[in-house]
């Protein structure tokens, strides 16, 4: 039932959407109805997955420097007071500045490729990983370390052994909101200007007013997203596998 | 395994401990001030005051925790320092929720990077009656379970001096009871120095009471209650130390005497 669950709700969508296009009278090139998109998914799968390729490529390379940078940035943060006073304000001022803003930008710098795709992913990954992992790191409980000292443990180890393991929960939660806004970046940075990916396709199709090849993308797209979200999801759960789940709903 | 071999090492070791005029203050404020005294080795001696009046950073600043006033003197009664001398049991059990138990008694190992001796971590798990839970983690214990973790991972430790803050206060009347007389019999040969709101807690177990009051505590004297540990404390032998305590508590020094 678990499993079935989201794909009843998958189908019920398809159902209403099926609905509104025949009760409406939809035009095709306003609303396509859902077995023109299917069928073209099925025409196009070759091409759809060569811009999905692409795409999905972006939205990984973007999590794996978006994390990586993060969790450097929260770290040094965390023990360099100095540095604390520098990296804060980069911190927010990568956020105030929309990504969208940034894309041209970051594609007169890097070019068509997918290197502005990767950068734009990442800087939208950076922000909430940084500042998740930052806020787990500095609510270590105060006793644990108190306990570790008398111990005779160094900061080194106190870091290693205490403090990441405590805030693995916060940069897990961080880490889920940046890899549900990741696909964001990169279909920004194809909007802006690429030769691949499937927001290039998507605009590419709009252009020709092939709207049920647009909607085809489109839902590739939702699907890898769902799919990479439950991936890290799952990754995640089973790293802090110790934590205690309180449902909030389970009490009354 | 044989814990006898532990404890005899430990035996030259024992250590007593020495404060001297310690002061304590919070924002420029002075909470205890001109406070002085003796814990024996290899006795327990209890701390007993009332609450916020900074029993808990006296504490931690006899561990090295906090620095430490200009003037006050904490040391072994051998005139040493304490570094490496002293292990510390909290009010909260201090486990790591991401360990099992075993993990958790071997944690100062774990965090020096040392090799940990497993063979006595399951002795330590057996004298403590918690070998049955030696792969839980801290969610799956009950709060009796998890102080008795905790009482494992500091006589893992073997450090001749325990200081102890209040660690049994978060338990029920039962387990409570039941985790002091584990603990007196298993710190034995150690000296502790036990903070405690509690004057039943402190009768039970304190060899020397000493009561701590907010201010000056230059004229303080310690409290001997008759009879050794385990006491009843509704013994009516004690009903006269009980008095004393609870005279000396309510009774401020100072300007308010």
């Amino acid at each position: 039932m678990k499993i079935l669950r989201p794909l009843i709700v998958f189908l019920g969508l398809l159902i209403v959407w099926h609905l509104v296009v025949t009760t409406l009278d939809m035009p095709a090139f306003i609303l396509p109805s859902p077995k023109s998109v299917i069928l073209i998914a099925i025409e196009r799968m070759d091409t759809l997955m060569g811009h999905a390729a692409v795409t999905l490529a972006e939205i990984l390379l973007g999590l794996v420097f978006g994390t990586l940078f993060g969790v450097t940035s929260a770290l040094v943060m965390a023990y360099f007071r100095p540095a604390r006073s520098w990296l804060l304000p980069v911190l927010v001022i990568s956020q105030a500045v929309p990504v969208f803003a940034l894309a041209p930008v970051l594609v007169l710098w890097f070019g068509y490729g997918m290197a502005p795709k990767i950068a734009m992913a990442t800087l939208i990954i950076y922000f909430p990983v940084t500042a998740a992992f930052y806020d787990g790191l500095r609510r270590t409980e105060l006793g644990w370390v108190d306990l570790a000292r008398t111990m005779g443990a160094s900061k080194a180890s106190i870091l290693r052994k205490i403090r990441i393991p405590a805030a693995l929960p916060a940069f897990a939660s961080g880490l889920r909101v940046a890899t549900a806004v990741a696909p964001i970046g990169a279909v920004v940075g194809e909007w802006v200007g690429a030769s691949a990916g499937l927001g290039y396709y998507m605009l590419l199709m709009n252009g020709r007013v092939q709207t049920a090849a647009m909607f085809a993308a489109l839902f590739v797209l939702a699907i890898m997203a769902v799919c990479i979200y439950f991936l890290v999801d799952l990754a995640l759960r089973r790293l802090i596998a110790w934590q205690p789940e309180a449902d909030p709903a389970s009490f009354s | 395994m044989t814990p006898s071999k532990v404890d005899t090492t430990l035996d030259h070791k024992s250590v007593g401990l020495h404060v001297e005029n310690m002061q304590l203050g919070w924002d420029g404020r002075i909470l205890i001030d001109g406070l002085s005294f003796e814990a024996p080795p290899l006795a327990w001696t209890c701390l007993l005051g009332e609450s916020g009046v900074g029993k808990s950073t006296l504490l931690r600043t006899i561990a090295d925790l906090v620095p430490i006033h200009p003037g006050a003197i904490v040391a072994g009664s051998d005139g040493k320092g304490l570094r490496g001398r002293i292990a510390y049991m909290a009010q909260q059990d201090l486990l790591l929720p991401w360990l099992t138990a075993t993990e958790n008694v071997a944690l100062g190992a774990r965090l020096r990077g040392e090799i940990s001796d497993l063979a006595k971590v399951v002795g330590l798990l057996e004298r403590t009656g918690i070998a049955g839970r030696a792969d839980a983690r801290v969610n799956e214990m009950s709060g009796g379970e998890r102080q008795r973790v905790a009482l494992a991972r500091t006589l893992m430790e073997e450090r001749p001096v325990v200081l102890m803050d209040e660690p049994f206060s978060a338990l029920d009347a039962i387990t409570r009871t039941q985790l002091q007389n584990l603990a007196f019999e298993l710190l034995e040969t150690r000296t502790v120095l036990m903070v405690t709101h509690d004057p039943f807690e402190a009768l039970r177990l304190g060899q020397h009471i000493h009561i701590i009051r907010a201010g000056q505590n230059a004229d303080h004297l310690p409290i001997t209650p008759p009879g050794t540990p385990l006491r009843d404390p509704t013994d009516p032998s004690l009903r006269d130390t009980y008095h004393t305590i609870m005279y000396a508590l309510s009774h401020r020094t100072g300007a308010a005497a």
